[in-house]
């Protein structure tokens, strides 16, 4: 077919028709209009989202070859070489469908919930420009590229966060994001060019390719001590991820970032950007492979985000926060994934929550619009009267969410907590239990936020509940799309993500971690004959489904049946409900400690330093004694000849003394 | 094709004619004289294009050289010629000295042809000071540099230009005066101001040692290293738009070019054993200036300071090279650092450049430049904040933006040399970002703080245009590099190659 001839052209578009719906709508948005705007921002991305499925079905169905070329030499010096490039194979083409077609849904909910807004047109283009920034990422083959897509999607999340510049909070969080994100791109950098120097390439085959025989390389970083070359260079990675993918402890910014319009913490802080870390660690799985010491290290991180983030959902009553607080938790998961080296668990888990947690913040933004932008669940209630599509497809994204059983939800996260359960490393005990645990956590906050919501007394002023009414179409439309997804994905990709061969020779396992072959020994068949092995082995072994049941019930009785419980929990544990309230203190801590240690440090420096020692002390002091000197070598200029003629002579005679001496 | 022209000294006479040519024209009409200015300066940076267009990029051999005698007595010839360093930066002050005239425009209320003749003459004596090829003839342009930008800060600087200037010349001059020294110690070991043939002189290492410090005292300054940074904050503050612009984006390239042409090549050896003392000096300018620069309320010097710590960037990548050498074996990451450094220079030049007229957009309206006296810009001046916004990333690192090229490659490259290093080199990806955003958030975001800012009007069509000509330069040269690096390797590679070899006689 001659469609596939020229992949090369159709990758690049897949890049460039954001970008420049992106420019177009930024730099002649008021010449476009509103609608021109939208129009063209996303029939960009719309163009992304077709072609993506073609190289997709190129790939998959009609015998593609996986695609890693340049597209143009960024630099040259001497024999290095840093391009930019493609890589196109299952892990990327994946992640692209994923992007543009989140991408594009939200492009078209954006115009029912931004409809009021004057920044209409602004706001479009920054989500193109995501879309291109996030397709760089995804897309590339080197190293540096990845860098440049990584930190761009750190720019339009900035961006967004404070698109409300008015706003004290949004523009204190996008900094905040933007700082704790550049922590962990300090790491990253570091990792790069360890990568760089080790390896004298910035191509991720090449890297790759050589990495088994660097496995044994040791470096000295402190002292005499010898680390192993790869876990420097797979922790210093992480780093980088953990800042994008917001795990303990650059997790701060996440849940600030809600300050944003609601459709970008769909996109970008739930479905795809977040997911930046989790993909690039999947990315790099021939690295982290040879280091144990890493993968034990991601799985503690992901561990203890998933159960203590999970934990803070429960106290939050801000209906985005308790949302932003299980992608933190979810996000957790998949970190988790991650560390056991089920990183296709970890990538599959990625699919899924991309989707029904969209879901979930689009729901959320639906219920946002027609309580008028009141964010607080304790004034919502009873409202599956009014909003049936929107209760409806919250229902599908909470059952999702919770893993309950046959959603796509259920598959990724059970295969993620039988794989850590399967996985050999230390660290895998203490995952296995938060994970666990977790899933009663999950259940617990996603239905407390939907029976707050949606059911028990109606607790709205009454303006608001005289205008009471669904969203519109372009609202509804889009949490319909995704509620389809969210409910079968799951089933349909369990078998070939998860234990076929969706991404081979994309993600590398090493022998001794390969707990997802292990767990795939029991499963066999076709997509749905493994499906249904999976759901009939869960429910033989009921543990998880029965914490998830027991989640849910527990928020029934919490806040439904017995509404005044949770004050009285809250009172009586007061100690924990504060430590809860307090997010662990760790915003009062990097306040205090980081910014406020900053501040103190800087004008340490600029007073004692700059002020008092340098100009202070040695320029105007120096001027100073200029003065003094001068005051006093004035009066040896007294004009009499005789004191001249008597300091030549003894300038003459110490000049012969020094030279006699010289010459002996 | 244009081989037969004497580019470069049409390059440096050029300007200082056209500039005189201005000062007698006088401000009687104002229009003809910017008119003037500006059509002297364009067509000086197209003939500049020239270089770059004709410029052999498979050469370190100095090209488009020209000869003749000046004071034969005592071997002091009128020799210019430019390589991989010096042409980009004489792109980069042609281009640069446009934007200057355009950005005078409307602001420079009292003796515009004088301020602008004084622009015309410096950017000539810098075109002189990038291409002489004879050491005194370089002495004389970089001393006489100082005139002009003396008067402009003098003439139209803020209320305390007088202390900055005297603090500004004091600074320069008396690091110029050992570097002069230390030229006539050479003429007197060599019997030439030819500076290759002073790179190619044997010396030994006590020798060297005290050349070393005596260029050190020079270009330390200029460029400037900390602890002889202080002149530099109060120069810029003082300095009206212009000056700063071409301060902060021309003349402490000076210093980085004296490292380059003198420190480094004719005395390598002593470069080598004082490299820890100039990675730590830098390591210092880039982690402790970044503290400083975080508390600054004042916007200038925020961004001079912000200034100081990019150029830490660039020594670092000067003089970690030996370094790295030392702990793999080949030149490669050495000579790519130098490239790094090169690279920072040129796009230090579009960013502080843009930030300054940024500031300057602003104090000609507002009539301050406290951090506090500002806050909602982007209320009544969308456009303006868009252009702040790329110039504050760019100055943050951004990838996409040339800020992020050079220092990319020097943290990257001196990872070869330690860990350490890169790790202290690397701060800068959170502490640069935290002065810059912190000062656009105040700045530029939030409600309308004051009356002052309610009545902005947004930037008309010629600040547009300045922006704009900078927003492209920093976008092309951070997504397309190539171009500067393809230039400059052979003649870096070269120096390098050239500081391994060892000077020092027996």
């Amino acid at each position: 077919m001659d469609l596939f001839e020229n992949m090369e052209d159709i990758y690049l578009a897949i890049v460039l028709a954001p970008l420049l719906g992106s420019v177009i709508a930024g730099l002649f948005g008021k010449l476009i209009g509103r609608s021109g705007a939208h129009w063209v921002a996303i029939a960009g991305v719309g163009v992304s989202f077709v072609l993506s499925l073609l190289a997709y079905y190129h790939l998959f169905y009609n015998g593609g070859e996986v695609y890693n070329a340049a597209v143009y030499t960024w630099l040259n010096s001497g024999d290095l070489h840093f391009e930019i490039g493609f890589l196109i194979d299952q892990l990327s083409v994946t992640m692209m469908v994923v992007v543009t077609f989140v991408s594009w849904i939200i492009h078209i909910y954006t115009i029912g919930y931004m409809v009021d807004d004057p920044g209409y047109q602004r706001f479009f283009s920054y989500i193109s420009l995501f879309t291109f920034a996030m397709l760089m990422l995804v897309m590339s083959n080197n190293f540096l590229q990845l860098f440049f897509g990584w930190e761009a999607v750190g720019l339009v999340s900035y961006l967004l966060i404070g698109f409300w510049y008015k706003r004290e909070p949004a523009i204190f969080a996008n900094l905040k994001a933007f700082l704790v994100n550049r922590v962990g791109d300090f790491g990253f950098l570091l990792g790069v060019a360890a990568v760089f120097m080790h390896f004298h390439s910035m191509d991720y085959i090449e890297v790759f390719e050589q990495a088994p025989a660097l496995a044994s390389v040791t470096v000295n970083i402190w002292g005499d001590e010898s680390w192993s070359l790869m876990s420097v260079i797979c922790i210093c990675l992480f780093i980088g991820a953990m800042g994008k993918s917001a795990q303990v402890p650059l997790h701060v910014w996440l849940p600030d970032s809600m300050e944003g319009p609601t459709p970008i913490s769909a996109l970008i802080h739930a479905a795809t950007m977040v997911t930046a870390g989790i993909f690039m660690v999947s990315r790099m799985s021939p690295l982290f492979e040879l280091s144990e010491t890493a993968l034990n290290f991601i799985l503690i991180i992901g561990a203890t985000t998933a159960f203590f983030m999970g934990l803070l959902a429960l106290v939050q009553n801000d209906i985005k926060r308790v949302i932003a607080y299980s992608t933190l938790s979810q996000l957790g998961y998949m970190t988790v994934a991650l560390g056991a080296s089920a990183y296709a668990a970890a990538m599959f888990h990625l699919v899924t929550h991309a989707f029904f947690k969209a879901l979930l913040f689009l729901a959320a933004g639906a219920v946002i619009i027609a309580m008028h932008h009141q964010q607080d669940m304790r004034k919502y209630g009873g409202l599956y009267r009014y909003m049936p599509i929107t209760w409806i497809t919250c229902l599908v994204g909470s059952i999702a969410l919770i893993g309950f059983p046959g959603t796509s939800g259920f598959y990724s996260k059970d295969a993620i907590i039988e794989a850590v359960h399967l996985s050999t490393l230390p660290a895998a005990g203490y995952a296995y239990v938060a994970v666990l645990s977790g899933v009663f956590i999950t259940a617990l906050y996603s239905f407390r936020l939907f029976f707050m919501t949606f059911h028990g007394q109606e607790k709205m002023d009454k303006q608001t509940w005289e205008h009471l009414h669904e969203c519109p179409r372009v609202v509804t439309i889009p949490l319909l799309i995704l509620a389809i997804p969210s409910l079968i994905i799951g089933a349909w990709f369990a078998g070939p993500m998860l234990f076929g061969d969706h991404f081979a020779g994309a993600i590398h396992v090493a022998e001794g971690h390969a707990v997802l072959l292990e767990l795939g020994s029991h499963y066999h068949g076709e997509w749905y004959q493994i499906a249904w092995q999976f759901f009939v082995h869960a429910i033989s072994h009921p543990t998880v489904i029965l914490l998830a049941f027991s989640g849910v019930f527990t928020a029934w009785l919490l806040y439904i049946k017995f509404p005044t419980v949770p004050e009285k929990f809250a009172n009586n544990l007061s100690m924990i409900h504060r430590l809860l309230v307090n997010k662990y203190g760790f915003d009062d801590f990097y306040q205090k400690v980081f910014a406020g240690g900053a501040k103190g440090i800087g004008r340490l420096f600029w007073q004692m330093g700059d002020v008092k020692l340098i100009d202070g002390l040695m320029v105007n002091g120096s001027a100073l004694s200029v003065r003094w000197f001068s005051g006093k070598i004035r009066q040896i200029q007294s004009g009499y000849l005789y004191h001249y003629a008597f300091a030549m002579i003894v300038g003459l005679l110490l000049f012969l003394a020094v030279f006699v001496h010289k010459l002996i | 094709m244009f081989a037969e022209l004497p580019i470069l000294s049409l390059l440096i006479w050029g300007p200082v004619v056209g500039g005189i040519w201005v000062l007698y024209a006088g401000d009687r009409q104002e229009e003809t004289v910017k008119t003037l200015a500006l059509i002297i300066s364009v067509v000086t940076f197209l003939l500049s294009t020239l270089l770059y267009i004709d410029f052999n990029i498979n050469t370190h051999e100095m090209q488009f050289v020209e000869f003749s005698y000046w004071i034969e007595t005592f071997n002091i010839n009128y020799h210019l010629g430019v390589d991989g360093i010096a042409m980009p930066l004489i792109i980069l002050t042609t281009f640069m000295t446009v934007l200057v005239i355009l950005a005078g425009w409307e602001v420079i209320e009292k003796r515009i042809s004088q301020y602008l003749a004084a622009f015309l003459i410096m950017e000539g004596l810098m075109i002189g000071v990038f291409a002489s090829m004879d050491a005194m003839l370089f002495y004389v342009f970089w001393e006489a540099m100082l005139i002009p930008m003396f008067l402009i800060i003098g003439i139209w600087g803020g209320p305390r230009r007088v202390y900055a200037t005297i603090k500004f010349f004091l600074y320069t001059f008396l690091g110029s005066v050992f570097m002069l020294v230390a030229f006539l110690y050479l003429y007197s070991q060599s019997g030439t101001f030819n500076i290759a043939e002073l790179q190619l002189l044997p010396l030994g290492l006590g020798a060297q040692k005290l050349i070393f410090i005596a260029f050190l005292l020079a270009f330390a300054v200029k460029i400037p290293m900390w602890p002889v940074h202080t002149w530099l904050p109060d120069a810029h503050v003082e300095a009206p738009t212009g000056g700063s612009v071409i301060l902060a984006a021309i003349l402490l390239k000076l210093g980085g070019y004296g490292f380059l042409r003198f420190s480094l090549p004719i005395t390598p050896d002593a470069s080598q054993y004082f490299d820890t003392m100039m990675i730590v000096l830098s390591l210092i300018a880039i982690v402790y200036i970044g503290f400083v620069a975080l508390v600054q309320q004042d916007m200038k010097k925020l961004i001079a300071y912000s200034s100081i710590s990019h150029m830490g960037f660039v020594t670092l990548g000067f003089f970690v090279g030996f370094s790295i050498y030392a702990a793999t074996g080949s030149t490669e990451g050495s000579v790519f650092a130098l490239e790094g450094s090169m690279v920072q220079m040129i796009s230090h030049g579009f960013i502080s450049g843009a930030l300054f007229l940024c500031v300057g957009v602003m104090y000609d309206r507002v009539h301050s430049r406290e951090i506090k006296d500002y806050g909602g810009v982007v209320n009544t001046m969308p456009h303006f904040a868009a252009f702040m916004m790329l110039f504050a990333m760019a100055n943050s690192g951004l990838p996409g933006t040339s800020g992020f090229v050079g220092e990319f490659v020097i943290i990257i490259s001196s990872y070869q040399a330690s860990f350490w290093i890169a790790f202290l080199a690397a701060s800068t990806l959170i502490l640069g970002a935290a002065y810059t955003l912190w000062m656009y958030k105040r700045v530029i975001f939030g409600d309308v703080a004051n009356d002052n800012i309610a009545e902005l009007k947004d930037i008309n069509r010629r600040e547009t245009f300045i922006l704009s000509a900078l927003a492209i330069a920093v976008l092309f040269f951070g997504l397309y590099p190539a171009p500067l690096f393809d230039a400059m390797h052979p003649t870096l590679e070269h120096l390098f190659e050239h500081l391994l070899q060892t000077k020092t006689i027996l």
